[in-house]
């Protein structure tokens, strides 16, 4: 590299790859990640999630977890916003996640076709 | 691909020896048995400090952190943490919190911790050591991109004045003072010299920093090159630390492939080049004249004192030797400046210091705390006390050099200035903590046997008078002393603390000097009641049985190694032939009803 902003530009590539080491981000989105949820697809939305999220610098840490209790719903979705309010997102696939990505994190504003309340099954 | 999960499994010293670099060859393959390969990530890192309960393994971004992990546990990790997002909570890293007397498990919840401030060892545990990009990633070499980019040299100069780094090896000089002496030189050839001969026993700071974080020092090292007009530098290392002059060597030829080392740095008209030069393990090359001979291929031995090196070093060139520690301090000071550093820790001791705690302790491992903080703090909080429910006794810091603080020093805050008050030093950061069991002569017996055989030999009272001090306290520990001789040890430690060439032999009477002041009474009875309270000096020691307490039932006796224990089973109670008892101890350990005691 010949200059500071060569430098420059291959911190912020790498930062992308190990951003999530400092966790803290603004929004913290879980993927159920049991039998259930690996049974219904939810490994392609969890990848999706952490690709799309990393090539757009949004501000969020995506893990995993274990059985949410709705299996039937799965794969669940759950994302935590900075006020720690949460949004529970079911029968996603990964097309949606990317909705998701842009309109909750990218706008702010919650893809209600989409979570739990709209699913039409009582809980 | 992007991957979702990190795996990041200590390679320090500490955790390999205990198998660490096993766990990461089952992690990887357990990640290809599942699939995992293109999610997750397993990567070696630096220490994460808690040496006692490694080896630990950290998962981000679930900021899960896995203690005392054997290689037959990766595949409940990978399986169950990894594949279906269920942490094993049986091997996380957990604290109960003293409040609410519940576990806890979030990182800055734990006490070995919460009271820490990580500066110098920031990356270790955080990056791969031995992927340049991930160091750039913390703003790596952006420090040496300002400093090209933006400041003249004497500016960084001032910088690292204005932020009072003084030097972690042990003598606390001021880190810009001695920049700017080299730098005052003519224009010329100079050098700049990282010190990574680290000898006190038990300190593993330096090499904790070149494992976790090798790019750090090598770009701390550029800055000092520029600031001071050299364009060459040495690390040297000694060869008894494979695993960090690796990395050093992995870092080095990475950096000048990114052509953040060689010539026209950033497009800037500074060229800088780091060579490693091995040390063969000799102490006194710790001292900056030696380690300058050994650099030039001659045999390990101090010079007096002035030229300084910073006039007259490797090669009669003007040259600056700083310790590991402190350059590691000096990129984050020139990018998050020097107020800001300054603006931690006390009065004249600036920033944090980093501490190799071990001895009598439950956390084993490396600390890092803002200068100003207590002995009690280190030792209670962030180490959890002695282990055993054992009485704390005393602290040794400064390795060889220094001294020992009791329980009335607990609450003094640690920096420079208070720790030479106090009759110890801070030297480069080993702490070593006894309990009731260390008998006090034993320790300082134990120092002084390090110098004896690390003395270069090159000047009579350190060659000569450090010999005759340890058959003094040998004397001492084997009852043959008398108030004589303890007469004679002071006078004589006085001695070789004035006339020896070097710092080494300036100092090498520390221990002894600082423990029988603080510990007089402890030496008074080896040499008068020819006792050992502590139990540890053997040849004061004497095993008996207790003829009332003895039920005859043999046990000792067949554990005796030497056949010293004598009677008749269920009929004559026992009795030790002190003539073949070798105090070993192991009656003790057999009785069953506290008949054998020793005194």
């Amino acid at each position: 590299m010949k200059s500071l902003s060569d430098l420059q530009r291959i911190r912020d590539e790498a930062k992308k790859r190990v951003g999530m080491r400092e966790g803290n981000q603004e929004y913290r989105i879980v993927v159920g990640m049991a039998t259930c949820g690996i049974a219904a697809g939810a490994r392609p939305v969890l990848t999706t999630l952490v690709e799309e999220a990393a090539k757009n610098n949004y501000p969020v840490t995506v893990t995993q977890t274990g059985c949410i209790g709705m299996c039937t719903l799965e794969p669940i979705v759950e994302v935590y916003g900075p006020k720690g309010d949460k949004t529970t997102y079911v029968l996603i696939d990964p097309k949606k996640a990317v909705e998701i990505l842009e309109e909750h994190i990218g706008k702010g504003k919650v893809k209600t076709e989409y979570t739990v309340g709209s699913s039409g099954v009582a809980l | 691909m992007m991957e979702r999960v990190h795996v990041l499994v200590c390679a320090g010293t500490g955790c390999t020896s205990s198998q660490s670099d096993v766990i990461v060859e089952k992690f990887r393959s357990y990640v290809r048995q599942f699939d995992l390969q293109d999610e997750v990530k397993v990567i070696k890192t630096g220490c994460f400090g808690l040496c006692q309960k490694g080896p630990i393994i950290a998962i981000h971004p679930d900021k899960t952190f896995y203690c005392h992990v054997l290689p037959s546990d990766v595949e409940e990790i990978v399986v169950e943490h990894l594949y279906k997002g269920r942490p094993v909570k049986r091997l996380e890293l957990s604290d109960i919190d003293e409040e609410t007397k519940e576990k806890v498990f979030e990182i800055e919840k734990i006490r070995f911790y919460a009271k820490q401030m990580r500066i110098a060892l920031k990356n270790c545990g955080v990056i791969n050591p031995e992927d340049i990009d991930e160091y750039i990633a913390q703003d790596g070499y952006m420090a040496l991109g300002k400093a090209l980019e933006s400041m003249k040299p004497q500016e960084v100069i001032d910088e690292i004045k204005k932020s009072g780094l003084r030097g972690r090896g042990g003598g606390g000089f001021l880190t810009g003072l001695k920049w700017q002496f080299a730098a005052n030189q003519p224009k010329g050839q100079k050098y700049v010299i990282c010190n990574a001969d680290e000898g006190d026993p038990g300190a593993f700071m330096d090499r904790s920093i070149l494992e976790g974080d090798p790019h750090s020092v090598l770009e701390a090292m550029a800055i000092a090159g520029y600031a001071i007009g050299a364009n060459h530098g040495y690390v040297y290392i000694r060869a008894e630390y494979p695993i960090a002059v690796e990395r050093l060597e992995i870092a080095i030829e990475q950096a000048k492939n990114y052509g953040l080392l060689g010539k026209k740095i950033l497009g800037s008209k500074f060229d800088f080049d780091i060579e490693i030069r091995l040390g063969a393990g000799a102490f006194v090359c710790g001292e900056e004249t030696a380690l300058i001979a050994s650099i030039e291929g001659k045999r390990g031995m101090p010079m007096p004192k002035p030229p300084f090196p910073a006039i007259s070093g490797v090669w009669g060139k003007p040259t600056i030797i700083n310790n590991v520690e402190t350059f590691a301090n000096v990129p984050i000071i020139l990018l998050k400046g020097a107020d800001w550093f300054a603006s931690i820790g006390t009065e004249k001791s600036k920033g944090t210091k980093v501490f190799a705690l071990g001895g009598k302790i439950v956390n084993t491992g490396l600390v890092e705390i803002p200068m100003g903080t207590t002995l009690r703090e280190v030792i209670y909080e962030i180490g959890g006390g002695c282990p055993n429910n054992k009485n704390f006794k005393a602290v040794q810091t400064g390795g060889p050099s220094g001294g020992c603080l009791t329980e009335n020093d607990l609450d003094t805050p640690i920096d420079f200035d208070n720790l030479v008050a106090l009759g110890s030093m801070m030297g480069s950061g080993g702490m070593i903590v006894l309990d009731e069991d260390n008998c006090i002569v034993d320790v300082a017996r134990f120092y002084l046997d390090f110098i004896v055989d690390e003395s270069c030999g090159k000047c009579t009272p350190c060659r000569v008078g450090t010999k005759r001090l340890l058959e003094m306290l040998n004397d001492v520990c084997e009852g043959r002393g008398s108030l004589q001789t303890l007469h004679d040890m002071e006078d004589l430690a006085y001695k070789i603390k004035d006339t020896s060439l070097c710092g080494l032999g300036q100092t090498a009477p520390n221990p002894v000097l600082s423990t029988l002041r603080l510990f007089r009474d402890e030496y008074l009875a080896h040499v008068v009641k020819k006792k050992c309270p502590s139990g540890v000096c053997k040849a004061l020691l004497t095993y008996s049985i207790i003829r009332d307490k003895c039920r005859k039932c043999s046990l000792c006796a067949k554990q005796c190694p030497t056949g010293a224990i004598t009677g008749v089973p269920g009929k004559e109670p026992y009795v030790i032939d002190p003539s073949k008892c070798i105090k070993c101890g192991a009656c003790v350990t057999a009785c069953r009803f506290d008949a054998v005691v020793r005194v």
